[in-house]
């Protein structure tokens, strides 16, 4: 198992990637807990892994909210003794804020998608430093590198911060032991709910290997950054997007 | 697939096997049930290298490579679709410094002769070997990895071809075709399930950097633009070529690998 003896924090991993990456990360060993404003989805899925012997637990907690992190990762260390890896998995689509031109959409986007990601990685590198070490992995997106035509201008923004964000930590507590990465996904159905067939259609055509992403490809790759396999890395950035990007 | 094996049924050519990054990556995917055809120039070595991966009950043989010449990458990659019936990795981790005999690391900063005393066959040494190598390896990999239905290659970089420094201006040059060339290849070769991926090793301890890291000064500055502040070990590199190799990373293609400590992230 590449996580055994290890606890980890997932945020936004009541469904999707944030569910793939728990699932994954409890049969590798380590004691989840998700972090979710999905209070019935997320308990559920910490049920489940319970009863297939994983370890998980589910805590309501709106990333946004500095009390809440601070709530989290107490609460996680009274339960589990420690915090090794922490997924920033947490984030909203463009389309779920409206009007494009909107401030407040913008304002929603960045506080969801980038302040959580400040506010969770300063926090957990501040408690890992004290144990030694740990690992970081930042949600980004293929957006935080290239504009999309199709793009909220916040949603691009808000990935680009979590991308430049993530280095700034890796090379601050890099010399506490922590270690910050981030994964840049492509197009995946969770990211297309709004999309018709046809709108997938033309992602497929433009994805080099000719497929969209499955969660679970997500997911393998944060596994990596989290285990001590990649424990000589940090500050990277690991694209998971069928070769879109390259092109 | 066995727990905890990621490579059972898969067969690997691994160059430049015979020590530092390519001897743990040709263990490590043994380790992981492939078969690996390790390759490098030394024989010696190589041959050590594979005996110590067979008596550990892995399954290697090796060839004698320049990887300059293409008519032996064409008879390694029969040889191993002979020998073990499919080709599905390929690791092109060989690659020179081009670090100049005549310069003395232990006294200097700098590995390399500066530019404008480079010589065009010093330059040419190590672009065939860095560069024309991974061409020549990938030309020779793509049709056995389209009969076996697809593959993943997997070339190993530098941080050297995504910045710049001191150092050798070939080597440089050379490790960033290996990273350019890599996303074309991922680009033309997609359709065909062939994943092409780069791998950029920071300042890692192998015999290649062993002249450099062992001059004090030479290593306390590598370690002080390194936020983990340690050197790589050849195993940080190779459980990044694991991640590429396996089925894993099915979704990964045209992407670089960073392993480097935080160094190009500062």
């Amino acid at each position: 198992m590449r996580l055994k003896g290890k606890v980890a924090i997932i945020t936004g991993g009541a469904h999707g990637m944030g569910e793939a990456e728990a699932r994954l990360f409890a049969k590798e060993g380590a004691a989840v807990v998700i972090a979710d404003v999905l209070q019935k989805e997320g308990e559920a899925v910490a049920a489940d892994i319970s009863a297939g012997q994983g370890r998980a637990t589910f805590m309501t907690t709106d990333v946004t909210s500095e009390l809440a992190w601070d709530k989290l990762i107490a609460t996680t260390i009274a339960t589990y003794g420690k915090l090794d890896i922490l997924v920033n998995n947490a984030g909203i689509s463009g389309s779920s804020v409206g009007d494009e031109l909107a401030l407040a959409g913008w304002e929603r986007l960045m506080a969801v998608n980038a302040t959580s990601v400040f506010l969770g990685t300063t926090r957990a590198a501040a408690v890992m430093a004290k144990s030694g070490g740990g690992s970081i992995v930042n949600i980004s997106s293929i957006m935080g590198f290239i504009g999309g035509a199709d793009s909220h201008p916040g949603y691009s923004a808000s990935k680009g911060a979590v991308r430049i964000l993530t280095k700034t930590a890796a090379v601050r507590f890099g010399p506490s032991g922590v270690r910050v990465n981030s994964v840049h996904p492509g197009f995946l159905p969770p990211m297309l709910n709004n999309t018709n067939a046809d709108g997938r259609a033309s992602k497929v055509a433009v994805t080099p290997l000719r497929r969209l992403g499955e969660v679970m490809d997500v997911a393998y790759g944060v596994l990596y950054l989290a285990s001590d396999e990649a424990s000589f890395v940090t500050g990277t950035e690991l694209v998971i997007d069928g070769g879109y990007i390259a092109q | 697939m066995q727990p905890g094996k990621r490579l059972t049924g898969k067969v690997a050519i691994v160059t430049g096997g015979a020590s530092g990054i390519g001897a743990e990556t040709a263990r490590i995917f043994a380790v992981h049930g492939a078969m690996v055809m390790l390759t490098d120039a030394n024989v010696a070595l190589g041959e050590s290298v594979v005996h110590d991966i067979v008596a550990a009950g892995g399954t290697a043989q090796f060839s004698q490579h320049d990887v300059r010449s293409e008519e032996r990458w064409s008879s390694i990659v029969a040889a191993t679709e002979a020998s073990f019936g499919r080709l599905d990795i390929l690791c092109n981790i060989a690659g020179i410094s081009g670090r100049d005999p005549t310069l003395n690391i232990q006294t200097s900063l700098t590995a390399g002769p500066r530019l404008a005393e480079q010589t065009l066959e010093q330059w040419n040494l190590v672009m065939e070997i860095n560069a024309t190598g991974v061409f020549l390896g990938t030309k020779a990999a793509i049709p056995a990895m389209q009969r076996a239905g697809g593959g993943s290659i997997i070339n190993i970089s530098s941080i050297c071809g995504i910045v710049g420094s001191h150092a050798n201006a070939a080597y440089h040059a050379s490790k960033g075709a290996v990273r350019i060339f890599s996303k074309a290849a991922a680009i033309q070769y997609a359709p065909d399930k062939i994943r092409v991926n780069s791998v950029h090793p920071g300042f890692v301890d192998t015999p290649m950097t062993k002249p450099g890291h062992s001059n004090p000064d030479v290593a306390r500055k590598r370690l002080e633009v390194t936020p983990l502040g340690r050197f790589g070990t050849p195993a940080d590199i190779a459980a990044g070529c694991l991640y590429l190799a396996s089925d894993e990373s099915s979704w990964v293609t045209g992407s670089e690998l960073v392993i480097d400590g935080g160094m190009t992230a500062n």
